[in-house]
């Protein structure tokens, strides 16, 4: 039942994007266009599942083990760089309609900071195993439900008449702004939600 | 001249992050205070200013094919370095920035800098070009930070700047605020320089 409050307090009440601000470079550079968007968000839920699990095992396997904690960035983003190119190589030979709708976008998911987020941030929470993967996949899920919303705004803003300066990312960023505050009426329902589950 | 015109384009021209806009998550997020802006601003001018040096000193060296990884090798290790540094002797900005200090390692500009002009350039303009871009993100840091700070809390550095009855509005330290505000600035930025031109 705690992965429950786990899942909604990382999608709606933290949401890696809106109130964690983790993330932002893709998400004003791929929510013009909602196809983009939708790629962009699948791509992220599927690196940063798989990143987190081994991040983990990294860090309490061969990190911990070792007494080489303060390694843990340069290992971490290591890993992910590896593990993208790899996650990429095997698409491509074994999944290609998969490669050709995310293809583009792995690579850009290296420099992803919610990548290297999450899995700092798991580590740092000290979560386990089960909690960081779910942890991870919502995080993701919730990066995807903001980026979808932003792409059907900025869509329709296409087609508004917005002034000439703050046309672009200013525009992008006010809105996501705006977004971030209506996240803000979320806050306090995982507390009540705890309660309920409890009674 | 021409070295100067290297330093002094991250001032202005290049301003990240509103002309060059990349990096944007540690400005959203250590922006609550002018003082955590600075202090993310300082670390920020060190990785960047170092790991252009170090790369421009090893651009014959490194392979095309493997640049970014070695490239991200080069500035994971500064990070770390600045990492454990703040930790030991500046223990409340290592507490207030928290995760964003492993972040600078997946900042776009400082990735973005080793391979549009260290990679070509050599020792000296590397370091000039490191040098202003990270003074400039710095400035923009303090600067939002500033506004975000005298909005939100009614103070500038921790101290109080605003009359005693004013209520100040939360939401610009949350973050919201922190969306709006950078919005709002870069559509300044753009009006500003569009009547320049005219």
């Amino acid at each position: 039942m705690e992965y429950i409050v786990l899942v909604i307090s990382a999608v709606l009440i933290k949401n890696i994007l809106l109130a964690e601000y983790l993330g932002n470079c893709p998400f004003l550079g791929t929510s013009k266009r909602m196809d983009t968007a939708v790629g962009m968000g699948l791509a992220v839920i599927f690196v940063m599942t798989i990143a987190t699990a081994v991040t983990y095992v990294v860090q309490h396997m061969v990190l911990v083990p070792l007494n080489l904690g303060y390694l843990q960035t340069i290992a971490f983003i290591l890993v992910i760089a590896a593990l993208v190119q790899f996650v990429e190589m095997f698409l491509r030979k074994f999944a290609p309609p998969l490669y050709v709708a995310l293809g583009i976008f792995l690579p850009l998911i290296t420099t992803n900071c919610a990548v290297l987020g999450t899995a700092i941030l798991c580590i740092r929470r000290d979560m386990n195993f089960p909690e960081a993967v779910v942890f991870a996949i919502a995080s993701a899920s919730g990066f995807t439900l903001a980026l979808i919303l932003l792409a059907g705004i900025r869509e329709r803003l296409e087609i508004s008449n917005v002034p000439r300066a703050l046309r672009g990312t200013a525009i992008g960023l006010i809105m996501a702004g705006l977004m971030s505050l209506a996240f803000f009426g979320f806050v306090g329902v995982d507390g009540s939600l705890k309660e309920f589950i409890q009674n | 001249m021409k070295l100067l015109r290297t330093f002094t384009k991250g001032l202005w021209e290049e301003l990240p992050p509103f002309r060059l806009v990349l990096g944007l998550c540690p400005v959203l997020a250590v922006t609550k205070s002018a003082e955590t802006g600075l202090g993310m601003g300082l670390a920020v001018i060190f990785v960047l200013t170092c790991s252009n040096v170090l790369v421009s000193c090893l651009r014959n060296v490194i392979p095309r094919k493997v640049r970014i990884a070695s490239y991200i090798v080069i500035i994971a290790s500064f990070v770390v370095m600045v990492e454990l540094a703040s930790q030991a002797f500046f223990y409340k900005i290592y507490e207030s920035l928290g995760i964003f200090i492993p972040l600078i390692v997946v900042n776009c500009i400082i990735l973005g800098r080793a391979e549009a002009f260290a990679s070509r350039n050599g020792i000296i303009p590397s370091a000039l070009d490191g040098l202003g871009i990270g003074l400039g993100f710095t400035m923009s840091l303090t600067v939002l930070g500033a506004i975000r700070e005298i909005l939100g809390a009614g103070t500038l550095f921790g101290t109080q700047v605003m009359w005693s009855s004013f209520r100040p509005f939360t939401f610009m330290v949350e973050a919201p605020g922190a969306f709006i505000s950078l919005g709002v600035l870069l559509a300044l930025m753009n009006a500003f320089s569009k009547t320049q031109q005219s």
